[in-house]
């Protein structure tokens, strides 16, 4: 190295802040902090303002938020009116209430379904268990989108039920499925079932036989070892399967428009019409920020439980 | 195993069939229907592998395709480089400020609806666009960023866990013999830590190749992904094309899980015959 270059390399070390940069650990904290928070948390103050502000059919399809009104003189134009429209308008309400009520009987059903498959997965030989875990594992590898899209040549009216209970002769009209709730469901319960298996399963290999054995040996009978024992102890991976479920759902878009049909009121389908079909980004603003909301309080109570769950393991 | 639990063996196995059909069966249909003649997929007209023709001659969805691969390509290699980094914040590091922000931030775009996210960061890259004058416009660069940042925290929960995991003995030794954190990182933890990688690459790749909902709101009109072009066929009703489509990607991927499954069980094998000699 010439002298040159080196007192070039001296200079830049005495630069303030130099020594902050060249420490490894401020790049590893700092660059994912620093991207999260510009990529992820930064973006929600746009869509705050954003639903502030009033729609016109112009590009992009608001109004400025900070206005010019005569020589230079700014004013601070605020509408509450998207916020109104949510609260007033009786069909925002229903959108909001069903997606609630979708996503939790949804969220239950599959844990209902997924709970006994993780069960048997835990329970299975040593060697079995990777390969029926990559088998829970595999579809969702495919894509999500399709997955969806073959329910629709099931359940629609001459799909793969209604022809096959038709030509059973057990039915002679086809039964309505494709375009219902029920569809959605069975869409949802779908897709989400490998979101609730993975978790309960980490939670219930994990579980300690010998409580099991001790009850069994103390004449508890089996239904009951599962209700005072295994049950309780899977709780962290039931918290983390419902909340897999319940927040993405809430704004799910994909199932209630492909299998719901047009009349199926899910908020996020209804942001999706409002920004891409009506062009009302300030309306579409409005639903994500109360959305977001929502969803902040049980994402924050779970994180809360998870936390002092790692504490509570580090502990003992 | 006692013999309470040997005997609820069958009845957990019958949830297990049907657990499995549920997940198989429409997975099959469409594969079965994509090898239809007849327009009207689920109207058998005998076989046929036209549809896989004709998918291979439709320019639209091979061009979208193309782009969904480059796409996914370049945000998988960012997003294993800023979750990898925020996985050694969170395990190297206990104590920082804004460390349960990281946490937070980490967590959250695993479970927030995509239309949230897809909304909020094309309102930001218009801001973005306003003041920096970049992404110029919307596109492949806008599609890339969003899929890194939403992936990143997946990658983040897989490197973690290997993170956590792994025995820190070898690290230390290398530090004591003098060298440089960068060059243990290099030589030591990386090559430790690499099948967490690959894993977490594939991860953000597929999560990036199925994503509809982000890119269509990040999105210009210049650049239309295979997510976007299969939505838009199969809102019109079903197609035989997209069942052939379907079908290509489910042998790919299943052909790729089999693969990584096979060099998983020679590993296991391998540790097991060094273990006992």
């Amino acid at each position: 190295m010439s002298g040159g270059q080196m007192s070039a390399l001296k200079l830049a070390q005495r630069l303030p802040g130099a020594a902050f940069l060249s420490n490894g650990r401020h790049w590893i904290i700092g660059l994912p902090w620093l991207w999260l928070t510009l990529f992820f948390l930064l973006p929600f103050l746009f869509v705050l303002k954003i639903s502030l502000s009033e729609a016109v059919l112009a590009q992009p399809p608001y109004l400025p938020f900070i206005r010019e009104i005569e020589d230079g003189a700014m004013t601070l134009v605020v509408n509450f009116g998207n916020y109104m429209l949510l609260f007033e308008d009786p069909l925002y309400r229903t959108a909001l209430l069903n997606s609630v009520e979708i996503a939790a009987i949804s969220t239950l059903l599959a844990l209902i379904i997924g709970y006994p498959m993780a069960y048997a997965i835990a329970r299975a030989p040593q060697a079995w268990r990777l390969p029926l875990l990559m088998l829970i594992i595999l579809p969702f590898w495919t894509s999500f989108l399709i997955r969806v899209y073959a329910w629709i040549g099931i359940l629609k009216n001459n799909g793969l039920i209604n022809n096959t209970l038709m030509s059973l002769g057990l039915i002679d009209q086809p039964l309505e499925i494709l375009y219902t709730p029920t569809a959605i469901y069975i869409g949802i319960i779908y897709s989400y079932l490998p979101f609730v298996i993975l978790p309960l399963y980490a939670t219930l290999i994990r579980l300690d036989d010998s409580l099991l054995e001790a009850a069994a040996d103390l004449g508890c009978r089996p239904w009951k070892q599962f209700l005072t024992i295994t049950l309780p102890l899977s709780m962290p991976g039931i918290i983390a399967a419902a909340m897999l479920v319940f927040i993405p759902v809430m704004g799910e878009f994909v199932i209630p428009d492909l299998l719901g049909g047009p009349n199926a009121l899910m908020i996020g389908k209804l942001m999706w019409t409002e920004f891409f079909n009506n062009k009302d980004w300030p309306l579409a603003s409005a639903l994500a920020a109360v959305l977001l909301v929502l969803l902040i309080i049980p994402f924050v109570l779970w994180r809360h439980y998870e936390q002092r769950q790692e504490q509570q393991g580090e502990a003992r | 195993m006692s013999h309470a639990k040997k005997s609820r063996f069958p009845l957990l196995m019958t949830f297990l069939v049907f657990g499995y059909a549920f997940l198989y069966g429409p997975i099959l249909s469409l594969i079965v229907y994509s090898f239809n003649e007849s327009r009207l997929v689920t109207v058998w007209g005998g076989w046929s592998t036209k549809w896989y023709g004709e998918l291979l001659q439709n320019e639209q969805i091979l061009s979208a395709a193309w782009l969904s691969l480059k796409i996914a390509a370049i945000s998988a290699s960012f997003a294993v480089v800023l979750g990898t980094l925020a996985a050694m914040a969170l395990v190297r590091f206990k104590r920082f400020r804004g460390r349960s922000m990281l946490e937070i931030m980490v967590a959250a775009p695993m479970v927030m609806p995509e239309v949230i996210i897809g909304l909020s960061l094309l309102l930001l890259f218009m801001a973005m666009d306003d003041i920096l004058g970049w992404p110029e416009g919307r596109g492949q660069t806008t599609i890339v960023l969003a899929h890194m940042t939403f992936a990143m925290a997946y990658v983040t929960v897989v490197v973690r866990s290997r993170l956590a995991h792994l025995d820190n003995s070898l690290e230390e030794a290398a530090m004591d013999l003098g060298a440089r954190p960068l060059k243990v990182f290099f030589a030591i933890t990386l090559p430790i830590i690499a099948p967490a990688l690959v894993a977490g690459w594939l991860l953000a790749f597929t999560l990036s190749l199925d994503d509809l909902v982000v890119a269509s709101f990040v999105s210009g009109p210049g650049a239309t992904t295979l997510p976007m072009v299969v939505y838009s066929s199969v809102r019109l009703g079903v197609s035989p094309q997209i069942n052939a489509l379907a079908t290509i990607i489910v042998v790919l991927v299943s052909l790729a899980v089999l693969f990584a499954g096979w060099i998983m069980v020679r590993q296991e094998k391998q540790k097991q015959r060094e273990n006992s000699q």
